[in-house]
């Protein structure tokens, strides 16, 4: 009886609603937590980088035009396809993050509760942080958030789907569209995230996920003048500060670095950090 | 090369298109009947489709970097017939791309400026009062364009009016109904007619390349135009799908070259629509190098009809000067 051989898999990155290979032909191993080979995985370059934001670019105006009814409802499918995809998930998260099953399990499911809750938050944004603003004239004022446009999103290293979930759906809630850098030790549930999304309703180029070197590859999307903002989760601090430099150039919103606890309540601040706020003054009693 | 398929008797077949020697041109004798220009036309070699195809797609491969690149973004800017052919064009619309043909960037004069801006005759008058001083050519398309579905009499006035507001390159279709059925030598004299309406304009005949459907037509197309005295041959309207392809201009260019040979008299080449990118934009420098060499990589000598390109140029450059990405949101909307 001979024994099966099995399929040795080379993942691609995840651009516009495709999964083209690197631009620059390279792959890299990806191993489990105690250094077996798991897959090849793409290694992402500057100009997978660039193609990615100018895909992330041309899903904006469609993405944050739709309503935020329909958004939540594109996003909670998602939500269902995960679930479809549990049994994966579990596999992927134990082997990347070398813990046990249950525990994977938990992570897993954590993850598609955090999906649906941030899927809820699409069509209420405008309420809980919009406001009409007392003012000193015969003004109607409001405030509304708005999406901020491309939004440079770097993963958290350690948490490699959960983490993942707690840094890109918040930015795809309030409209913006992604252009997220995935753990470079641990890509695979992001690029089995990437398989979800291109069989879901979002539409593509809404999120591109690129595997590989953020040393590499995040300079060009920090100083990159068509990036809005930059969530810098999962940089190293050296490489935090570099990124935030490059951001400041064309004066990007950036999200610093710091302490996570994704097993706690999220809060808004994620949203938050990707908003802008319009302003409206608009005359009354005349 | 190849020997044409048929010689017919009585009309020299240009063997000289190949060799670069042999019998000169002779335009009266050629044009003399329809019959004859046909034969001359139908004498023409016929095109390796394969081959053309084969060519153009490895040229494409060629990687063009750093000084190279800059000089070639450089160039293709200067070459660049920007262009706004809609029907809600405003004289506003038309001012404000007179301004970024001049200076396409405003930040840096280093940019240099495009070779024309081209227009509807209508809007002529516009372009020529904002470009006043700045070098930069207006074109104007004439006879019925895109379709060229007029009589002769109102493309002759259309053609007049566009030289009396002032422009100073005309490019006019061709009646592809016309060639398609056969009656080349109503082409011929259609175009014999526009020329000598444009005086001293400068005379660009649309093949609309994407109705002619084969490489041979292509290639009898150009042949019939530089006959009748184009001063260059333009691709396509950038109405109809496919617009300018690389095979198609790499026919024409070799078309070009073949006349040169033969008569001695240098035509120019402008392909246009679809040309989006700088990478586009790059390909056709490197076809025209390796077809037909230094001569025509000049901005009076070959053309890229385009709107959107120069935006992609122009973000391009500026990754190259500043070293990160540029975005749209840098460059002006059109």
């Amino acid at each position: 009886m001979t024994q099966r051989v099995a399929v040795r898999k080379t993942y691609k990155l995840f651009i516009g609603g495709v999964f083209p290979r690197s631009e620059s032909g390279r792959t890299y191993v990806v191993t489990d937590a105690q250094g077996r080979f798991l897959a090849n995985a793409a290694l992402a370059s500057r100009k997978d980088a660039r193609d990615a934001v100018a895909a992330a670019r041309k899903a904006f105006a469609g993405w944050s035009g739709t309503t935020a009814y329909n958004r939540g409802q594109v996003l909670y499918r998602v939500a269902e396809l995960l679930e479809g995809r549990r049994a994966q998930f579990v596999e992927e998260v134990a082997a990347s993050e070398g813990c046990p099953p249950e525990q994977a399990r938990q992570q897993v499911e954590a993850s598609i509760d955090r999906w649906v809750w941030y899927a809820g938050w699409t069509d209420k944004l405008a309420q809980v942080l919009g406001s009409t603003n007392p003012v000193a004239g015969p003004y109607f004022d409001f405030s509304l958030p708005e999406p901020t446009g491309v939004v440079a999103v770097l993963a958290p290293e350690d948490s490699s789907l959960l983490g993942l979930v707690s840094v890109l759906a918040p930015v795809l809630a309030t409209g913006a569209t992604a252009v997220v850098l995935a753990s470079p030790t641990r890509p695979l549930p992001a690029v089995t995230l990437a398989e979800v999304l291109a069989t879901s309703d979002v539409p593509a180029g809404v999120v591109n996920v690129l595997t590989g070197r953020p040393a590499e590859v995040a300079p060009w999307l920090a100083s990159h003048l068509d990036v809005n903002a930059l969530d810098l989760t999962g940089a190293s601090p050296e490489l935090a500060v570099q990124l935030e430099v490059a951001a400041a150039q064309s004066l990007k919103r950036v999200r610093r670095p710091g302490s996570e606890d994704f097993s706690a309540d999220p809060g808004l601040g994620r949203m938050l950090a990707v908003l802008e706020t319009k302003t409206v003054w608009h005359p009354i009693g005349v | 090369m190849t020997v044409p398929a048929r010689e017919p008797a009585g009309v020299p077949v240009p063997m000289n298109l190949i060799t670069g020697s042999g019998p000169d041109i002779d335009v009266e004798r050629i044009t003399s009947s329809p019959a004859a220009l046909r034969a001359f036309l139908h004498g023409l070699p016929g095109v390796d489709q394969v081959g053309a195809d084969a060519r153009a797609a490895a040229l494409s491969t060629r990687s063009i970097k750093t000084t190279a690149k800059s000089a070639a973004i450089d160039l293709a800017i200067s070459m660049i017939d920007l262009t706004t052919l809609e029907g809600m064009d405003t004289p506003g619309k038309v001012r404000a791309m007179c301004a970024k043909a001049a200076r396409p960037d405003p930040r840096d004069a280093g940019v240099p400026p495009v070779a024309a801006v081209c227009v509807y005759s209508d809007l002529v008058a516009v372009a020529v009062d904002a470009l006043a001083g700045s070098g930069v050519r207006v074109a104007s398309v004439a006879t019925a364009f895109p379709s060229g579905r007029a009589s002769l009499g109102v493309k002759l006035t259309d053609t007049a009016d566009a030289v009396a507001a002032g422009a100073g390159e005309v490019d006019m279709v061709i009646d592809r109904g016309a060639f398609l059925s056969g009656r080349y030598l109503d082409v011929f004299d259609e175009i014999s007619a526009i020329r000598t309406a444009c005086g001293p304009a400068h005379l660009k005949v649309i093949l609309e390349t994407g109705e002619l459907r084969t490489y041979d037509n292509v290639r009898r197309a150009s042949w019939l135009a530089m006959l009748a005295g184009a001063d260059f041959i333009k691709t396509s309207t950038g109405k109809v799908s496919p617009a300018a392809t690389l095979p198609v201009t790499l026919v024409m260019l070799q078309a070009v070259r073949d006349f040169r040979d033969a008569t001695g008299r240098q035509v120019g080449v402008k392909p246009a629509g679809g040309i989006r990118t700088t990478k586009d934009a790059i390909r056709y420098l490197v076809l025209v190098n390796e077809t037909v060499g230094q001569d025509w990589l000049d901005p009076a000598w070959f053309r890229l009809g385009a709107s959107s390109l120069l935006n992609d140029l122009l973000m391009q450059r500026s990754k190259l000067t500043t070293g990160h990405y540029s975005g749209p949101d840098y460059v002006t909307v059109d």
